[in-house]
Formats: structure tokens, sequence, C-alpha cells
């Protein structure tokens, strides 16, 4: 069923929402730390294995798949409801720092994706996969 | 009959399927535009900048702080956009993910979410700097909002930082998140932006949750768990760096010296 899937997700986000906030408790910050990491590690950890087992249906996995087909359309619904607007009248201090923050950060990432072994690119996309 | 009167009436209590409704309709202007592009901008990068934009006019017109989600017909949006849906959508995403890849960048990955958080926190201090801010608690809070706009306000309470600063904060955190949205299709290539592992280190270097998300998507929705599997640390690791730095008040010193 559709709904195991789906079932299968929610107790992961849960959990590992949990987790977050239970660590966050621990280091003394007010925040969630690594909640939707710890689901996604859940949710690769028990998906596999229930793979393995036979035990995630067809049907099971639809649930899954259309959640995840959802995010694009979800984010975009994000992006629809962020503050643009205060962003673009905030002023240049906070323009100018938004904007080197970034590319500070991407000038690092070659950097730091250098340590350990090197990556192989994803396959190009077919365009099968468009959407 | 008052038509527009009812309609209205569907469209508030049903704004959940009104928001599916209307960004299915951004997906498919966005995609139709992307063909005329001969693909070439993908359709989910133009499916986002149509979002920033629809945003910024929700803004303009409402003067609220949820973009299009504050105009009543389009609050549906604040739902389906919202943190809930959102992360949910994120964890769905490591669905077919791959354990070893993850393995693969773990050191890389820690190391890019301390990198990220000091880089973005320096940068905040120095431009708090070249404008005229001085105290720590400004410097701090400053900083703190460079990394992401959660931490900002955090950092902000912590210091006792005026309303003011704080305000600056979070709008750097929002320039911030909306730049990652929009720059990271186009800097994907030329910095190595195409692999899982590249991914991990981008969303811990980024943080900003809403900003990789939308960037990745973008991008190449295959490397969206790898990313968010990082980002998803960086803001509460960020409020405890932020908060040592405010107990110590070494960095933002220790800058203002140099400065």
């Amino acid at each position: 069923m559709v709904i195991y899937g789906v079932t299968l997700l929610s107790v992961c986000y849960f959990i590992g929402v949990l987790l977050g906030d239970i660590l966050g408790q621990l280091v003394g910050v007010g925040s969630n730390v690594g909640g939707v990491g710890f689901a996604m590690i859940l949710l690769i950890i028990l998906s596999n294995k229930f793979l393995n087992d036979n035990h995630l249906s067809k049907q099971a996995q639809d649930g899954l798949n259309f959640w995840s087909s959802m995010y694009i359309p979800i984010v975009v619904a994000m992006t629809c409801g962020q503050n643009v607007y205060a962003a673009i009248t905030a002023g240049p201090l906070a323009i100018l720092a938004g904007i080197i923050a970034v590319l500070v950060g991407f000038l690092l990432m070659p950097l730091i994706s250098k340590i350990g072994k090197p990556a192989e690119p994803l396959p190009p996309l077919t365009p099968a996969k468009e959407d | 009959m008052d038509i527009l009167g009812m309609i209205e009436k569907v469209v508030t209590s049903n704004g959940l399927v009104v928001a599916f409704a209307m960004v299915g309709l951004v997906m498919w202007v966005a995609y139709s535009l992307s063909k005329l592009t001969k693909g070439r901008i993908h359709g989910s990068a133009i499916a986002i900048l149509l979002g920033l934009i629809l945003a910024w006019i929700g803004g303009a017109v409402s003067g609220g702080s949820k973009g299009l989600a504050d105009i009543t017909f389009f609050a549906g949006l604040g739902t389906m956009g919202g943190s809930m849906l959102r992360d949910y959508a994120i964890v769905s995403t490591a669905f077919g993910a791959r354990f070893e890849e993850i393995k693969k960048a773990g050191l890389p990955g820690i190391l890019s979410l301390f990198v990220g958080i000091i880089s973005a926190y320096i940068v905040g201090v120095i431009f708090a700097l070249i404008f005229g801010y001085h105290t720590a608690a400004d410097l701090a809070t400053i900083g703190a909002g460079a990394v992401t706009f959660v931490v900002g306000p955090v950092t902000g309470a912590a210091t006792g930082a005026s309303s003011e600063v704080i305000a600056v904060s979070i709008a750097a955190g929002v320039v911030k998140s909306i730049v990652v949205m929009i720059a990271t299709p186009f800097l994907a290539k030329p910095f190595g932006l195409n692999n899982s592992k590249s991914a991990m280190v981008y969303g811990g270097l980024m943080g900003t949750t809403s900003g990789t998300a939308a960037g990745l998507a973008a991008t190449d929705a295959r490397l969206v768990p790898y990313g968010a599997m990082t980002a998803t640390f960086y803001t509460g690791l960020g409020c405890l760096l932020c908060s040592l730095s405010d107990h110590q008040r070494y960095l933002p010193l220790g800058i203002s010296f140099i400065g």
C-alpha cells in the first residue's frame, strides 16, 4: 500500500527531528541540530534494509517517490514566501555581506572538496528525466 | 449571487489546494520558458526565479514579511512552502541516496560546516566594521546574520543588540539565502558542483536550508539529498559557535583589532 511508504517517511522524519531537538538541548542551543539529516540517514538505512528483504512493495515505493518528486514544487512554493522585498530594500551592508558570504563559500568549495578520495561527477541527465 | 465573494470563500478555505494549482501553473510556465532557451536554463531554475519575483511583488503589495503568502488569496503557499512540508520533502529525497557516498564525504563535509560558518561570520563582521559598527554585540550579531537569518537574531537576542542591528542581521541572512538560490545553477559548473561529495561540501559551506534546497533543485535535483544532509547541521552549529564567540568576545574583537 502507498501509505506504508508515506508512513516509513513520516516515522523517519519524526524520529530525526526529535533527535535534532534533543541534540540542540544537549549542546545548549535553542534550535534543532541536524534533525533533517538524522531523518535522512534513518530513511536511507531503513529503506535499503526493507528493499533488500523485499518488504517495500512497488506501491510503498511510489508513496516515497511521490514526495521526493514534489520536492521541487514545494521549494518553488517556499521561494514565493521569501521576504525578497526586505532583502532588496535592506541597504548596502546587508546586501554586500550576503553576496560576499556566498562568493567566499563558492571559492572555498573546490579546496575542501579536494580532501579525501575524489568523487565521480554524476552521469549527465537524460532528457526523459527532465521532470 | 455574489460570485466573486463565493470564489474568495472557496479560495481562502482551501488554501493548500489553491497553492498546488498555482505552483503547477508556475512550473508549467517555467518549463515552457526553459524550452525556449533550448533547455540551456533548467526549468526548475526559472521556476525558482519566478517564485522570487512573485515573492517580491507580494512583499511590495502587502508590506508583510512572507512574500506572496501574505496575500490572502495565496496564503496556502505558506503551508505548502513552510518548514514542515519542505523538510518532509527534503527527507524523502534521501530515498535512493547512497550511504557509501555520504561516508566518502564525511570529513570534508564536517570540515565544510566549520569553514562555512566561520568564513560567513568573518565576512559579516568585516562589512559591519566598514559600515561603522564597533561594539562586540553589534559585530557578533551582524556576523551571525551572514551565517543565516536564524543565527543572526538568536545571537542578537543573546548579546542584547538593538533591534535595528538585529534587523540588519536578518536582512543579511535573507540576502545570502536568495543569492544562493539564484547563483548556484550558474556557479555550479565552474566550481565543480557536479557530484555527491562537492554537494555535501556545498551544503556545509552555504548552510541556509532554504537557499541550498532551492539552489540544488535548480542545478541538479539528484544532488539535493547530499547537500541537504550537511546543511541541516549548519544552523544549529552556527548558533553554537556564534554564542561561543559572544561569551568570550574573541572573534569580533580580534577582527576589530585587525580592522
